[in-house]
Order: C-alpha cells, then structure tokens, then sequence
C-alpha cells in the first residue's frame, strides 16, 4: 500500500513539474508561443521527465534490492555461532527474522533472533525514510534543473522526443534481458549440478530416482538422475497426444477451408476457441478425475490392468487440449494456397477431395509440418495436465497404460514447496529445465524456418 | 474419332463407359468419405468441448448451495463469560463448540454413550463454533439468551443430502444417517446458497473453504501484470513497428520475441525462481513476484497483437500528419497510436485471459502454499484461481471435488467474460480501410 501511495507521490509531483514548466515556457516569452521553440507542453514534459524519471530509477533499484541488502545486513549482526550455519539451515533462520519482525508468530524464544528481527525492523525503517529523502531530494534537483533549462530557444521537443524514443528502446530490450535471464539462470544453476552429478550419467542413464539421503548411512538412497526415462515418458505422452490432434485437427482445417459453409465456420471457429482458451489446469482436472477412472474401467473390462495415472489418459486429454492449435495453424496455412492451385485441379475434373489431397495438401505440406512441429512443442512443455494426470515414478517403458513421468512433472515435483537450493535434487531441475528449454527452442526455430520459407513460396 | 474407334465394336464401347461409370461413382464415394471424416473431426472436436463443460458443470453446481442445521443455541453466561467481565479477550476465548455440542444433545436427547455423542457432534461442522463467537463477538447482548441459528453442517452430511453417494451414507453411520433424516424431516435441515464459497478463503475443512483469498490473489496478481506489460509491450510494439531502423539488433529484438511465445511457461518460473527470488530476494508466494513472471510471459502475446494492429494502420494517415508538420513522434502518439489502441486492447485482454489460467510458473515461485487469509497486498502471501484448483483437486475428500469443479466453473465464467469483452471491442473499433 505505502508503495502504491509512493508511486501517486512521484506522478503527482511530476505533473506538477510539468504545469510549473509549461508555464515558465509560455511566460518566458509573455504569451506569445509563436517565439517559442517548442509547444509549451514540451517544456512541461521536459521539466516532468527531469522530476520523475530518476526519482522512478531510484525506487526501482530500492524495491530491487532492498530485500536483498536488509536481510544480509540483519544477518552480519547475528552471533558468530549462527553465522556459521551451513546455507539451507540459514535461510530458515532469515525466515524466523522475517516472521518475527512481521508479527506473525511472537512466540520464538531465541534472544538473538529476536534481537536480529528488531535489528531488521530498524533497517527497514531507516530504508524507507532513506529512500522518501533521496527521493525528494532528487526530484526537487531535477525539477531545478529542468527548469533552468528552459529558455525559448531550447529544443525542448527534440529532446523528449529522443528521450522518449530511448525509453521504447529500453522497453523492446525486455524481450533480450528475459531470454538472456531463462538462459543464464537454467544455464548457470545446471553447470552447478553437473558439478556434482556427471553430465554423461545425466544425459544417459537410465535410472530416475533423485531421492537423497538424509542419513548419511541411509542405504540404498544415494539418488540416480538418468533422465532418459524422462525423455521416454515426455515423448510417449506428446506422440499420443498428437496421435489425437493432428488428424482431427487437421481434417477439421480442412473441412473448414475446404468445405464449410461461413455460417458453419462462425459457429465452430469461436469454439475452437474455447477449447484453446481453457485452462491447461481445467483439463488436468478432467484427465484426471473423468478420462483416467474411465480408461481404468474400460480396461478392467477388456482384460487390460490400466494404471491409474497411466500415459494414455493425459495423452489422450493433451490432445484435445492441442487440436485448436493444430487447426488454427493449419487453417492459416492452407486457405493461403493460392485460389489458380486449386481451380485449376477442379477444371480438368478432380473432384473437390482428390484436389486438397493431391494439389493443396501437397502445396500447404511445409507449413502443415511447421505447425504440427510447433504443437508438438507445446506438448513437450505442457505441465499441468501430466502434473495432474501422469505418475511421478520414472518407467522407462513402452506400454501407455502404464504411468510414465515427463521433465515437467518432475521439475515441479522437484520445486514445490521448501527446497535448500545447494542440493543436486533443486540443481536437477534447473537442469531438466534447460533440457527442455533447448529441446522446444530447436523445435520452434525449425517450424519458424519451415513456416517462413513456405509463406515466401507464394508471397 | 470414327478413325480411331476402328474395330471396336459397340460392345466394348459400352463396357469402356460402364468402366467410366463404376471408376466414377467410386470417386464420389471417396469424395463422400472425405466430407464425413471431416465432418467426423469437426464433431469430435466439438463432443470433447461438450463433454469437458457437462462433467464440470455437473459435478460443480452443487457447491454453489451448501447443506445448514438450525439449532436452538443457548448462550449460556456461565460457558461463555462466567465472571461477567465482558472483556472481548474473555469472550473470544470461550469454548463455544461446547454451545454447539449443548444444542445438538438437547435436539437428540436419547444420545447419551460417549460414542454415540461423539458421532452426533460430528453432523456439525467444527466452523459452527467460529460462527457461535463471530455472533458473540459483533454483539455480546445475546448472552444468555436462546437463539436459532443456521449452522454449517459437515462435508460429509452435505454429501449425502446432495446424493452424491449412491448407496448408504458414505462415510457417515447408520445412526448419523437416521439423525439427519430426523433433522429434515423436522425442517431444520435445508440447503441454501452458499455465499461464504465466494468470501472465504481456504480450509483443511471441505465445508468451510472458499475461493475468496485465491480470488482476491488473482486480481492483485493481474492488476501488476497489466499495469507492466501493457505499457511495456506498446512501446515495444510502437518502437519496433514505427522507429526502429532495420538492423542486426532489431532482428535480434524479433526472434527473442517469436521465441519468447512459444517458451514452455513452466520456464519463466524457473526464472522467476533464480532471478526474483534467489537473486534480489523477493518474498516467496507474493503477488508481486506473480505478476513480475506472468508479465514476461504475456508480453510477447501483447507485443505481436500491438504490432498487427498498428501495421493495418495505413501509411496514408502518417503522411498526412508528416505533411502538415508533425514531428515522427507527434504523428505516431497523436495518429497513428489512437486508431491502433483498439487492437492493442484486444490483444491485452486475450494475454490477460491466459495470464489468469496460467498455473506451472506460479507453482515454482511457491504460490502454491496454504494460505487461509485473504491477502491485504501485493506483497503478502498469496494463491491465486488456478492453483486453488490445483490443490483442492489433489485432496481426497469428496466434498473437495465438488468444490475444485465449482472454482472451474467461476474461472470459466470469468475467462468467458474477457474472451466476450475481447469479441465485443473488435467488432465494435473495428475498421476496414
């Protein structure tokens, strides 16, 4: 709340730096704006942009780092003895402060840590009213500044324009910085873990079973991570799922572009839709709670022991969930074959079928693929539906009534809850992530490639 | 012709037609085929929709009313406040299941083996108590005094009055069942709409759980998305598709973006995991750090709707700015940006929707822990919609199972609503040049 207050603070000035400049410009030159070298809102901007925009810097790098600092700093005041806690207990002695300095629970009884949350109380407080000073204190600077500047022959328009235009930059540059922060945190968390655990035995083994000893005697617990069960389990989910989707997917396009009359494709297009739009969590309830108990019953009838957390139900469900995305695709990629293609095929007296199969199809092949390549991206990365559907212990086999596991499943059986991140077990998931990460990057710039070398075809 | 024809003679003429004809009608018999399966596809496509949307349906309305008991409650001064101090900390101390377990003996008064009560108190659910000291608390005249009140009944009674058990009462006995039916039969056992589903937060106790707080969690969480990556992604859209001069850097901008799409999104919370969290300390489960990831995983939805939308603003309306004077920025912000804000909208509103559906990444920033209070801020800790779904779908209580496809239904409901609002905003800004 005191956040939200302070960023109304920081407008509010602005704009007032902003009327305080338009002003100044406009009775610098008493009235007469014809003599001034930009419009009087310039000057405004100019003066509000001086006011605002290293105050909004400031508060960004303090909401940044605050916690960060704060906490280290509440930390240095503690007993030596403390101090040399190994890291997982230490973050759960930082909770304790935290927890205790926020009031919700008073009823520890360790004298230093209560010590250290009154410590980390101060600091916060200091923090606080040490931000609102060089806050102010900053913005009564710029707006000095700014309007000293002003004079009517001060090319204030240019001068916002280009700093506007550096802002945009700085907005476009967000999409490098995120991909750069995917790479270098999966990358640099995963180098830790191959520290520890052999990349060869990772990448080809054939045993998935991070549990880690608690005990250092504890027998038989010493923890296997061969993610080929994984990437087995992944694979054998997703060719399900697209065992499903690209023939109803793809022969829905069809119809559609093909056949359909519009008021059929007015209703069935929004309601593929639909089927897009919902929640991937929505249909890992279905699979789990209708598809899974149905299978299991159909198979108890025929004879066949069906898991309950078997490959086959959150296949089958992903499917479903991924037949809008191969349509769609499809439909764009098919109803952009040019017209002559298929007019020229009914002249010489092919039926309308034999024309999509042996003259569109054929033409529309690549970008088809591209898509098809694109989905099954999507149900390589899927997490939801086998978090919910599909069994956490690692088989590597190739019966889909069994349960299978896949990378998702088991980064978030990895993350969840209270982790100590030094462990090989949270390193593993970082690792299972870049595996995925780079497994649906080749994937996705193929199809792009393919896509794209298509669309020229006919462009 | 005649020429060619030469000696074959009009048998085999006809035999070469009925060839044509037999060769024919197979082909429209294929053509046939073809339709049907696409017809099939379609069908298929459109059962599995159906299926999905009667089997939530179906199982979730019943949570939207909630089984209550009405008991004859005595606030007894000598349970509640013996020494008659009034104090508040007295008051909300008091043992008020107690009240409760007083009520329902004075219902069943033949209920008198340790067993037996035990069974009976169990018909209420352990929230009647909380209910008992809110009244108290709002109004302490009402001790010593009798009252009727509606208390919650337990899960497994609201079960087996909604008649999700086929045979016998499911968990509960033979004797509990005999005393709901007493109960009803009386009338003092009815269902009736559930208002505290949609203002409460979560509970280990099916009965007394609500989506409020996971409500609650999802507006904060949105309301940070939009405020960032609405701005950021026109800018970035208005920079790349007004500005930006064609060079290495800006191709670098533009695949980062296309490939930002279609990144699984349980790897953005990876990244929120080391860089939010591990790196600049933010606090775990808030919907600040949410929103922080979600923002990066709509942007690029954002980004390419805003660029479409302002590439079908045609060149002539930028001419005509720059040609009375206008500066490149003036005709962009005052022109150009107006009539491509519509699109922009929509757009918005489509990556907002798969924001507010979107559960892996919020599952690695820990937004998937228990949380009973309703958040006050961003900063607090928080669940949002679909991670409540997540949780409730993994608890083994049939009560819970209800209730998860109840929290679908309003989900829907609300992803129906921007997807409609969405349509509605097109249609109506909609312009053809």
């Amino acid at each position: 709340m005191k956040y939200i207050l302070f960023i109304i603070g920081i407008l509010s000035l602005s704009s007032a730096g902003y009327y305080l400049g338009s002003r100044r410009a406009s009775s610098s030159v008493q009235g007469q704006i014809r003599k001034l070298h930009s419009l009087p809102g310039h000057y405004g901007l100019f003066v509000a942009l001086w006011c605002g925009l290293p105050a909004i810097i400031i508060f960004a790098s303090w909401l940044a780092f605050e916690p960060a600092v704060i906490t280290s700093l509440a930390v240095s005041r503690l007993p030596p003895e403390m101090k040399q806690l190994p890291d997982q207990q230490m973050s759960l002695v930082i909770n304790d402060i935290k927890n205790i300095a926020s009031g919700t629970f008073i009823r520890e009884k360790d004298r230093a840590l209560i010590e250290a949350a009154g410590h980390y109380r101060r600091l916060q407080a200091t923090g606080f009213t040490a931000l609102i000073a060089a806050v102010l204190s900053c913005m009564a600077a710029g707006l000095a500044i700014g309007m000293k500047y002003i004079t009517p022959q001060m090319r204030a328009r240019v001068k916002v324009e280009r700093t506007m235009r550096v802002l945009m930059l700085l907005c476009s540059m967000v999409a490098i910085f995120t991909t750069l922060g995917i790479v270098l945190s999966v990358l640099f968390e995963a180098i830790r873990f191959f520290n520890i655990i052999p990349m060869t035995d990772f990448l080809f083994g054939l045993h998935w079973s991070p549990q880690i000893a608690i005990r250092a005697d504890q027998v038989g617990a010493s923890g296997s991570f061969g993610m080929i069960p994984l990437l087995t389990g992944t694979l054998m989910i997703s060719a399900i799922a697209m065992i499903i989707a690209v023939p109803i997917g793809l022969m829905s396009a069809i119809y559609m572009s093909e056949y359909a009359a519009d008021r059929l494709r007015t209703v069935v297009k929004p309601a593929l839709e639909i089927l897009a739009g919902i929640p991937t969590v929505v249909y890992g309830f279905f699979a789990a709670l209708t598809v899974a108990p149905f299978l299991r019953e159909v198979g108890s009838g025929m004879g066949l022991d069906v898991s309950s957390e078997s490959a086959l139900a959150a296949g089958l469900v992903m499917g479903i969930m991924i037949i809008p995305f191969v349509s769609s695709l499809s439909d764009d990629v098919i109803t952009a074959v040019p017209q002559s293609l298929r007019d020229g095929s009914l002249a010489i007296g092919a039926t309308p079928s034999e024309t999509t199969i042996r003259v569109v199809i054929p033409a529309a092949l690549p970008g088809i693929v591209g898509s098809i390549l694109l989905a099954v991206s999507r149900a390589v990365g899927e997490t939801m539906i086998v978090v919910m559907a599909a069994g956490l212990t690692a088989n590597l086999t190739a019966n889909p009534l069994e349960a299978v596991t896949t990378f998702t499943v088991q980064i978030v059986t990895l993350l969840i809850g209270d982790q100590e991140f030094d462990s090989p077990k949270t390193l593993a998931a970082f690792a299972l992530g870049l595996v995925l990460f780079v497994m649906t990057l080749c994937l996705n710039i193929i199809a792009l490639y393919v896509v794209r070398r298509y669309r020229e075809q006919y462009e | 012709m005649n020429s060619m024809n030469n000696g074959m003679g009009p048998v085999e003429h006809g035999t070469r037609n009925l060839l044509i004809q037999a060769r024919l009608k197979r082909r429209y018999f294929t053509e046939k085929v073809f339709q049907l399966l696409g017809i099939l596809a379609i069908v298929t496509a459109m059962a599995m929709l159906g299926v999905l949307f009667v089997t939530i349906i179906g199982k979730g309305y019943r949570a939207f009313q909630q089984t209550f008991i009405r008991l004859e409650v005595f606030f007894d001064r000598v349970e509640i406040d013996p020494l008659g101090t009034g104090e508040r900390d007295v008051l909300s101390r008091a043992d008020y299941g107690l009240l409760v377990k007083n009520a329902m003996r004075d219902v069943f008064p033949y209920v008198t083996e340790r067993r037996e009560k035990r069974e009976l108190y169990a018909v209420v659910s352990s929230g009647a108590a909380f209910q008992l000291r809110e009244m108290v608390m709002s109004d302490p005249g009402i001790i010593g005094s009798r009252q009727a009140v509606w208390v919650l009944a337990d899960d497994d009674v609201d079960m087996y009055i909604k008649g999700v058990f086929e045979e016998g009462g499911g968990r509960l006995s033979e004797r509990q069942v005999l005393w709901v039916q007493d109960l009803m039969s009386r009338g003092d056992l009815r269902k009736r709409l559930n208002t505290a589903f949609f203002t409460k937060g979560d509970s280990r106790e099916p009965e007394l759980a609500g989506i409020g707080g996971a409500v609650v969690g999802s507006l904060y969480t949105m309301t940070v998305t939009l405020l960032l990556s609405f701005p950021l992604g026109v800018a970035t859209a208005v920079y790349l598709e007004e500005f930006a001069p064609r060079n290495f850097f800006t191709d670098i901008i533009e695949v980062n973006i296309n490939n930002l799409a279609a990144v699984p999104s349980i790897v953005f919370g990876l990244l929120g995991l080391a860089v939010y969290l591990n790196f600049f300390g933010l606090p775990r489960s808030a919907p600040l750090v949410g929103g922080l990831v979600l923002t990066l995983m709509t942007l690029p939805t954002i980004i390419i709707a805003s660029r479409a939308s302002l590439q079908a603003v045609p060149p002539s309306i930028r001419q005509g700015a720059l040609g009375v004077g206008a500066s490149q920025m003036q005709s962009v912000l005052h022109h150009v940006l107006p009539l491509a804000l519509p699109g922009m909208l929509t757009g918005t509103i489509i990556g907002m929707a798969r924001a507010l559906g979107e559960t892996a990444p919020l599952l690695m920033i820990g937004m998937v822990a228990f949380i009973v209070d309703i958040p006050a801020g961003i900063m607090d800790k928080a669940t949002v919609l679909p991670v409540q779904i997540y949780l409730w779908a993994d608890s083994p209580e049939r009560a819970f199972l209800e209730r998860t496809s109840a929290a679908i239904i309003v989900l829907l409901a609300f992803l129906l609503l921007m997807n409609g609002l969405a349509v509605v905003l097109r249609k109506k800004f909609e312009q053809r040049w």
